[in-house]
């Protein structure tokens, strides 16, 4: 299967993946075998079989809604690139390049 | 003085106060000290944390206090399961630098059985490899040549384990990152149950498929570091209730065994091969009641993997954007431009690879030729267990087509890497528990035998190991690159 190296910038667009045009080239080629390694899967006889999203028969509990601590703030803040004030620092968000 | 190899016997001598936990530590930390440069096992070595702790235990056992039944074992820990205070950097550049504010469940566990966490444990960046090859710090080298990989995800827990730095240490599977390794080290590496261990705390991958599990010198230490971690977590919305594991394992029932047919003729091998029949004779000799099975959807395992594995990793990894923890880049023009810079220079080209392949998979026009057909395909390698299981207890496989490979030496060729694991991935595809033990040599280099069990009877699997090795003696080499 043949992918073509537009279609390889724009993966690597929604994934946030800022790829050089060389590595745009050799992605195209490790794409292409895996796809045409996985491309099996088209032998198995899949009809009327039930995807499986999950291996173990649980249902979601719910907790009771009780206020209760947990973590630190400033501790978890200590993590960030950037941070002021208690709040993450972003570059600006309005305006700049559609995507 | 004579400092245990073995966990169980360390923990005996120090809660008897026959050793002192802080003794126990200081050998073991001078052993790592003298062989990490040549094994690159441990990312970081917390020698002052882990005399702290060791000081504390001694001081507990003075006071007549128990400290647990990990009383003063030094433990390593793999570095994508978070550690309050010390450093966890998923092998990545991403995470180069990230304290974690909080720890793992499994952490938290091991802290209260009195165990001595002795530092972090290099590995695959974020756990995607078959050799630990692609870790920011470096590859980690197999004790037994250290010309060859120690498998992987989980390189530096096997190869910490199998050079005795460590007597315990904790690993990831996600598609065999546990038990691979475990086989290419001559060590014991178990995948518990999915659900049986909580996720809360590790650093996502694959969610569905991740559990994290011990590895150590044999199948009863093994057992003991399950007891300890297993069981219950409200902070993990998969973690089974009465999921707790009782050590000893005390299994009296009669145990069948099915053979997996298909993965054995597989094998080409002649070292691997002439292991897997000594293992299949030691059964028969045994009276184990033996039947053949097949699994036929098998030979999907590694494809089923791949898309699942790449897409649900896609999602998990969305979170790294340079802003609430984490690498992120110094020069930049706008949002996205940070979003992509950070990626790019924060992520290795293997983690890069499978977000891609994820990223195409799950979108518009490719999800249910993709995505979807591989979890029907699950379904179908499921169903290949649950009827297998309906006539046998266990089963037993191989558990690597091939010893470890020389490092270099498939870094060209991902798919082939990647087939390494088609024994492995099965297990991760149903939730069942799976092990590798010890099962014989080719030449200076391990090779293992892996043995599955139906999901919640992880204790069949560890009983047969325990009366497996018991034959063959494998698990008491010491590898040769680490001959005093």
């Amino acid at each position: 299967m043949a992918i073509s190296k537009d279609e390889v910038r724009k993966v690597a667009r929604l994934a946030r993946l800022g790829l050089t045009e060389d590595e745009l080239e050799s992605m195209a080629g490790h794409m292409e075998s895996i796809l045409e390694f996985v491309a099996k899967l088209s032998e198995a006889d899949t009809e009327g079989v039930e995807p499986t999203a999950h291996v173990l028969d649980l249902t979601a509990e719910l907790r009771p809604d009780e206020p209760h601590l947990d973590g630190n703030a400033t501790e978890i803040m200590k993590s960030a690139p950037d941070a002021g004030f208690g709040f993450f620092k972003v570059p600006k968000v309005i305006g700049g390049e559609e995507i | 003085m004579n400092i245990p190899a073995l966990a169980r016997e360390i923990a005996d001598q120090v809660r008897s106060g026959i050793l002192k936990a802080s003794d126990v530590t200081e050998y073991y930390l001078d052993k790592t000290e003298k062989l990490n440069p040549a094994i690159n096992a441990f990312i970081t070595i917390d020698r002052e944390g882990a005399l702290d702790r060791a000081r504390e235990i001694d001081s507990m056992v003075e006071r007549g206090e128990d400290p647990g039944p990990l009383a003063g074992v030094p433990v390593g820990i793999k570095d994508n399961i978070a550690t309050h205070a010390l450093r966890t950097t998923c092998g990545s550049r991403m995470l180069e630098d990230w304290v974690p504010p909080y720890d793992a469940h499994v952490v938290r566990r091991l802290r209260q059985s009195g165990a001595v966490i002795m530092g972090k444990l290099n590995m695959d960046e974020f756990a995607m490899g078959g050799s630990g090859e692609t870790s920011f710090f470096g590859p980690t080298r197999n004790p037994h040549s250290l010309e060859h990989v120690p498998g992987g995800s989980s390189s530096g827990s096997a190869a910490a384990v199998a050079a005795g730095m460590v007597p315990l240490a904790l690993g990831t599977d996600t598609g065999g990152s546990i038990r691979q390794p475990a086989a290419y080290t001559g060590i014991t590496g178990m995948k518990p149950t999915y659900g049986r261990v909580s996720r809360f705390g590790l650093v996502a991958f694959a969610s569905s498929l991740d559990q994290i599990g011990p590895m150590a010198l044999d199948a009863q230490d093994a057992a003991l570091l399950l007891s300890v971690i297993a069981g219950h977590d409200d902070y993990d919305s998969t973690s089974i209730r009465d999921s707790a594991l009782i050590y000893p394992i005390d299994i009296k029932e009669k145990l069948r065994i099915g053979i997996a047919r298909n993965m054995l003729d597989s094998i080409e091998h002649s070292g691997v091969r002439a292991s897997m029949d000594r293992a299949i004779s030691f059964f028969e000799e045994h009276d184990y009641e033996i039947h053949d099975i097949t699994l036929p959807h098998s030979e999907y395992g590694v494809a089923v993997y791949h898309i699942l594995a790449t897409s649900e990793a896609s999602s998990n990894l969305a979170r790294y954007d340079g802003i609430k923890y984490g690498h992120r880049a110094k020069d930049f023009s706008d949002l996205q431009d940070m979003y992509l810079r950070t990626r790019d220079e924060g992520f290795g080209m293997e983690v890069k690879r499978r977000i891609m392949l994820g990223t195409y998979a799950l979108s518009a026009g490719y999800y249910d030729a993709y995505y979807t057909r591989a979890q029907k395909v699950r379904t179908l390698i499921r169903q290949d267990f649950a009827q297998a299981f309906e006539k046998v207890d266990v089963i037993i496989a191989p558990m690597t087509p091939t010893p470890a490979f020389r490092l270099g030496e498939l870094a060209d060729d991902p798919i082939s890497m990647y087939l390494m694991d088609s024994f492995a991935v099965q297990a991760n595809m149903a939730g069942l528990p799976a092990l590798s033990v010890p099962a014989g040599y080719d030449g200076s280099l391990p090779v293992g035998l892996q043995i599955l069990a139906p999901q919640m009877k992880d204790e069949y699997a560890l009983r047969v190991a325990m009366d497996f090795q018991e034959a063959g003696q494998w698990h008491h080499r010491v590898p040769v690159e680490v001959l005093p």
